[in-house]
């Protein structure tokens, strides 16, 4: 009986052995302070945000940074701090569902046409291309202006252009491990391709894809932040970092907090992601032979 | 040529060379001291992490910075630890010469092989261009390549696997050495190939007094092409003579094990001698022999106290505790068979 | 027509003027100027009996299409033309649960021990997939099946629920014989089982080998190129030059007196343990010509020693010879038979 115990039980520990080196690297043990913080400011942010992001406060307009106010207050008087605080949760939410479907569409399309090729792998080539001839932005901004702003339709925009990036790299990766020989072993086993694909090659095929999946929700969040700025994304009187700053353009001299703050918060965010994401890539790095 | 004839050209001292930190080193090669004559093929066996590898290439001070180098490598004479890269260059790739299992990494894929050749000439020669062209082709074709001529022009991708490791020869000898190294040169190519490119190393050794140590898996190899042999296990020698004497009557525990281990003089389906457990990694080596866990005969002192390379016979070296344990102990095997 | 040497049995897998050919990718520009699709021929027509309970070992060079071959025979690969037939079955068209049923039957094992194992999945679970998605055994007998397997393959306790880069080269080769024999398989195709271990763990892999299969019952086809241990382990030999048998009988006979000149020459450039066999011309001058053109007639004329004018016309067939088959018009005055 013991036996059949101890397998779990070592992969538990292999788990806990990977924790332990994953905080022993500072880089990763900073991103993931800033990420845990990110999620906490996003989930809870009633309980963190000082003042009510909405409330109009007129006796305290365009205020500098104060005790009181340390992000300062916005030209109808609210709370910089509180609306920063209030935008993780649409931020956090943005960097998630706009990247979601495109992981979860772009590596199964990525699998399958990398596993089997052929005439599959080649139109799914000439989609690939015809997308990433376009400007990222430029596509997504033109989708968006079909389908009319908003958060949703930004997602729908967002994935619509982005699981291409998701399906290439898993095409490539499925296919460099397809070459290996455990996944011939495989099929003299008699496994189904379902089996080979998503047991054995896609589980040796995830590291990079998650690693791009980090960097990505950085990116996502500035795709959405631009969007917000340019009226495309969340809308006002929402609190998103990118409305924040495009309500901040006109008083830039004047009251620079407001524009600022959210954009501090947008790179150490996007800093966040990109530390998590560098340490993973050396961490679930296949150890040499 | 007699025996008497032939000069010690290279004087390998108690040569050590290790890589990673200063207080807890990882010893690749550890206290190796041979001789090579001019003329003479030396082959040096051992499995993966014998430190075959390693040692060929301090010689030539390639393992540095990584890698520190220390003992004596006396070069005609000349100790060639101590020298600095600049005086280091002087001697490789024109006293001695080096070649390579994979010669396509060791050749440049956007230069012709004429220009490859050419170039080598130019650093150690002082031909001038239409004499270089003239030699390469000279080269080329002792080195075998038909049409020499008409093949200076192409790109290496052009050549075979073994067109290749020919062209890497001639690139070689285009400096006239003395000393060639060649690591494990045929291990990539297929027998018949094997065959081809060690007997021209034959030939070229013979034919212009050139000592050649050849680094091998493969005791075959040796057999057919080496005058002396060398085995390393885990980084030492563990036995030096003359091919035929170590391949027909070998003393140390591994090269008896290992000579047995290749069927040959064995019934058919019969179960072949195999020594138990893998090669040693260099980092759990211990301070004994470093055969001691996989040694038939192995006593309580190899664990802890290194044996001495001790001469044994004519010419011969073993570094083994209980040589006539293992010698009991596999002619008695052989009885039972 | 193979039949004529065992009248007696009748064959495992007989395998029938098998082609295999790849097409090549047209660059855009050889498209544009019409230049038809390159086709390189891996197999050329290769006719083949093996024999229940036998070990059949085939060698050759690379790019003979030995590789190509077991492939083929395990399913990985469809050929273009032929036929393969499992106790009188053909299986080139299996599909589903036939496939998986002819697959049970027979088994592949790989060469490389680093890359034919799954690094994400502990020995265990390796094994336990195959057992439970054949139904092999059920609930705790699969945890059984497990144990016997890697006792059956001597790896030590414990070595279940590691990771396969846990393991030395030559104990992930015995995890993949024990994936292979998870399915209880009649016919084990071992494709370079050996040749990326170190010679002292070879002996090792080669012994299991030949215990397993003396145990189990087992018919094994040995594609290898090393000849030394093709002759140890094989009952019968296959020479195969350039995607087809030039040569097939009982190994003792085959390698004491090869028929065909392709044969003779593998032989001779192979690497002996006897020093005094030595050479100082290769064995055979020239090398394997590109599968993409194969010479017509006899595909080995080019680079053999007897070749005529017949040879340069008319292909030759294979036919009985002394205790084997030959593919050579000369066979009878060349072998000496």
């Amino acid at each position: 009986m013991s036996i059949v115990l101890q397998s779990p039980s070592r992969k538990a520990s292999r788990v806990n052995a990977f924790i332990g080196r994953a905080f022993s690297r500072p880089s990763f043990v900073i991103g993931f302070a800033i990420l845990a913080l990110s999620i906490a400011l996003a989930l809870f942010p009633q309980l963190l945000a000082p003042y009510d992001p909405l409330a109009f406060d007129l006796s305290a307009i365009q205020q500098g940074p104060s005790l009181a106010h340390p992000f300062g207050t916005d030209n109808f008087g609210r709370d910089v701090l509180s609306r920063v605080i209030w935008a993780y949760r649409v931020d956090m939410q943005m960097a998630f569902f706009a990247t979601i479907f495109a992981l979860l569409i772009g590596v199964t399309v990525g699998a399958f046409v990398g596993y089997y090729g052929g005439i599959a792998d080649t139109i799914f080539g000439r989609c690939v291309d015809a997308i990433i001839t376009f400007p990222f932005l430029v596509l997504v901004i033109a989708i968006v202006a079909v389908l009319g702003p908003g958060l949703i339709n930004m997602y729908v925009a967002i994935t619509a252009v982005n699981w291409v990036y998701y399906a290439r790299l898993t095409r490539a990766e499925i296919m460099a491990q397809k070459s290996n020989d455990y996944a011939a072993a495989g099929r003299v086993l008699g496994y189904s391709d379902r089996r080979i694909i998503f047991r054995h090659l896609l589980p040796n095929a995830i590291s990079p894809i998650i690693v791009y999946w980090m960097t990505d929700m950085a990116l996502a969040i500035l795709l959405g932040s631009s969007l917000g700025y340019l009226g495309l994304g969340a809308q006002p009187p929402a609190a998103e970092w990118g409305v924040l700053i495009a309500e901040g353009r006109n008083f830039l001299l004047t009251a620079w907090w407001m524009s600022l703050m959210p954009g501090i918060a947008i790179v150490l965010t996007g800093l966040g992601f990109s530390l998590v994401g560098d340490a993973l890539a050396d961490l679930l790095r296949p150890k040499g032979r | 040529m007699s025996q008497i004839e032939k000069e010690t050209v290279l004087d390998i001292r108690r040569l050590r060379t290790e890589f990673g930190l200063t207080e807890r080193p990882l010893v690749a090669v550890d206290d190796v001291s041979f001789q090579v004559k001019a003329g003479e093929i030396l082959g040096l066996v051992g499995e993966s992490g014998s430190g075959k590898s390693i040692t060929l290439r301090s010689i030539l001070g390639i393992v540095r910075p990584r890698g520190r180098v220390k003992g004596e490598i006396l070069w005609k004479g000349r100790d060639l630890v101590p020298l600095d890269e600049a005086a280091l260059r002087r001697v490789r790739g024109r006293e001695i010469a080096m070649i390579f299992q994979e010669p396509m990494s060791s050749l440049n894929p956007l230069l012709t092989v004429g220009l490859q050749i050419s170039e080598n000439l130019a650093a150690h020669t002082d031909l001038d261009a239409k004499a270089r062209k003239a030699r390469a082709v000279e080269l080329l074709d002792m080195v075998g390549i038909p049409a020499a001529r008409d093949r200076l022009g192409d790109y290496p991708h052009e050549f075979s696997g073994g067109m290749r490791q020919r062209v890497m020869i001639a690139i070689a000898l285009a400096s006239n050495p003395q000393l060639l190294l060649a690591d494990e040169p045929t291990t990539a190519l297929d027998v018949t190939i094997q065959d081809q490119i060690l007997r021209l190393i034959q030939a070229l050794s013979r034919d212009l007094g050139m000592a050649v140590i050849l680094v091998t898996h493969d005791m075959g190899v040796v057999a057919e092409t080496c005058d002396r042999v060398a085995v390393m296990y885990g980084g030492r020698l563990c036995e030096t003579g003359p091919t035929a004497d170590v391949i027909g009557d070998a003393r140390h525990p591994y090269s008896l094990g290992l000579l047995r281990s290749i069927p040959r003089d064995v019934a058919p389906r019969t179960l072949l001698y195999s020594i138990p457990g893998a090669p040693p990694s260099l980092n759990a080596l211990p301070a004994g022999c470093a055969f001691t866990a996989r040694c038939p005969v192995a006593g309580p002192e190899c664990r802890d106290v290194r044996p001495n390379l001790g001469t044994a016979g004519k010419n011969r070296q073993v570094a083994c505790h209980h040589r006539e344990q293992a010698l009991i102990h596999f002619s008695a095997r052989e009885a039972a068979q | 027509m193979s039949q004529s040497i065992h009248q007696a049995a009748t064959p495992l897998l007989a395998i029938r003027d098998l082609f295999m050919r790849f097409e090549k990718r047209r660059s855009l520009s050889d498209t544009l100027a019409g230049r038809p699709r390159q086709v390189v021929s891996a197999l050329n027509g290769v006719d083949l009996d093996v024999m229940p309970a036998e070990t059949l070992g085939i060698v050759g060079e690379s790019g003979c299409g030995k590789s190509t071959l077991a492939r083929c025979i395990a399913g990985l690969n469809r050929p273009t033309s032929g036929d393969i037939r499992f106790e009188g079955e053909s299986v080139i068209d299996l599909k589903g649960a036939r496939r998986r049923g002819y697959n049970k039957r027979v088994q592949m094992m790989f060469q490389d021990p680093y890359t034919s194992l799954n690094p994400r999945m502990t020995v265990r679970d390796t094994l336990r997939e195959a057992i439970t998605v054949h139904r092999m055994r059920e609930g705790a007998g699969i945890d059984r099946r497990v144990d016997e397997l890697l006792d059956l393959v001597r790896l030590p306790d414990g070595a279940a629920d590691k990771y396969p880069h846990e393991f030395s080269g030559g104990q992930r080769q015995r995890i993949g014989i024990a994936r292979a024999l998870s399915l209880e398989p009649t016919c084990l195709v071992a494709d370079e089982l050996v040749s990326a271990l170190d010679v002292s763990v070879q002996a090792q892999v080669v012994n299991l080998l030949l215990e397993l299969q003396d145990s189990l019952g087992l018919t094994v086809l040995f594609v290898a190129h090393d000849l030394r241990l093709v002759r140890h382990v094989s009952h019968r030999v296959a020479v195969i030059y350039l995607g087809a048998i030039v040569e097939v009988g009982p190994s003792e006979a085959l390698f004491s007196r090869p028929m065909h000149p392709y044969s003779q020459a593998l032989l001779a450039a192979a690497p002996s343990l006897d020093p005094t066999a030595r050479r100082r011309a290769p064995a055979l001058s020239g090398e394997l010509p590109s599968p993409l053109d194969i010479p017509p007639g006899c595909p080995f004329h080019v680079r053999c020693p007897h070749a005529a004018e017949r040879c340069r016309q008319e292909k030759p067939a294979l036919r009985p010879v002394g205790h084997g088959m030959t593919a050579c018009h000369f066979a009878e005055t060349i072998g000496g038979a």
